[in-house]
């Protein structure tokens, strides 16, 4: 079973490598880029054969280590 | 007093941690992230600056799980005393033991220069040698000193008197130009200017080495 974590910083956080790449694009001629947020995604090959049992651990996972919820949130799918 | 510095993969300014440790006056161990406990007897661990873990995931975010992170946990929780420098500090925001997050840096350049500070609080340890609002001169280096907090956190951290030190001319986009910060309780600094590399004249100034004289002062009164 496949996981993946996609970890964005909060909302109202500002972003400041996503500001720049929107501003890079600007530079470029892509007129209309209005925000960039960036931010990353883990994938994880788990041994855990049922879904939700995998979904739980997964956001364990995110609140121990993947994410620091600080300043970012995260979003689980089960694949 | 005994001081214990913690070494990461990829830690630096360990042993000039360690030696400023030392010239206060401190018998100093030096610990490996490995190990999953602290010399018997430690008053305050170190976490030095560095780049641990080569930043993977976060900066700090693999060491503050690393097996001596539980026994620093441990001592934070007796009420032991923590600095955290740089990366140090940054390790300390990830493992809870201080509030709020260290992000890229707003130009989004790394900066190393030396910088001038004001000590905001004298109310610990850690800046008790230092005058209420003394201006210091102490190098920084890093891309990650961007603190970060929300408004109800920052107001905590004012109205409890815990920001110990302040940027005079902000390098990096730091909430309310913080330097350095204190916990609630257990008494745990965190900073990100270097203290421990601004502790010789022969090197650009020692106004980093009242920190570690402050600390060993307060603490053999505690």
């Amino acid at each position: 079973m496949k996981a993946r974590v996609t970890v964005m910083l909060k909302a109202g956080v500002l972003d400041v490598q996503g500001e720049a790449v929107r501003h890079a694009l600007g530079t470029l001629g892509f007129a209309g880029v209005t925000g960039v947020r960036q931010g990353k995604v883990i994938e994880l090959d788990l041994a855990e054969t049922d879904a939700s049992a995998a979904e739980d651990a997964v956001k364990t996972m995110c609140e121990k280590l993947l994410a620091n919820t600080v300043i970012e949130s995260y979003r689980v799918e089960i694949l | 007093m005994k001081a214990a510095v913690v070494t990461f993969p990829g830690s630096n300014c360990d042993r000039d941690l360690a030696l400023a440790f030392e010239r206060a006056g401190f018998e100093v161990a030096r610990v490996w992230h490995k190990d999953s406990a602290l010399p018997a007897g430690t008053d305050v661990v170190g976490v030095p600056g560095g780049f641990s873990f080569g930043d993977y995931l976060r900066c700090g975010a693999i060491a503050a799980q690393s097996p001596i992170a539980a026994a620093v946990q441990a001592h934070a929780a007796r009420g032991g005393y923590v600095l955290g420098i740089c990366n140090g500090f940054q390790v300390l925001t990830e493992m809870r033991l201080l509030p709020g997050a260290l992000m890229r840096n707003a130009g989004l350049k790394f900066a190393c220069k030396t910088v001038e500070l004001k000590v905001a609080s004298t109310a610990s340890a850690f800046t008790q040698a230092y005058g209420k609002n003394q201006s210091i001169r102490v190098p920084i280096a890093h891309h990650d000193g961007n603190y970060t907090i929300d408004a109800d956190g920052l107001k905590q951290l004012q109205d409890e008197d815990r920001i110990a030190l302040t940027y005079v001319q902000n390098p990096n986009g730091s909430a309310a130009n913080i330097a350095g910060v204190l916990s609630q309780t257990p008494p745990v600094g965190g900073m990100v200017p270097h203290p421990e590399r601004a502790n010789d004249p022969i090197l650009g100034g020692n106004d980093g080495a009242g920190l570690f004289a402050g600390l060993m002062g307060g603490m053999a009164l505690a």
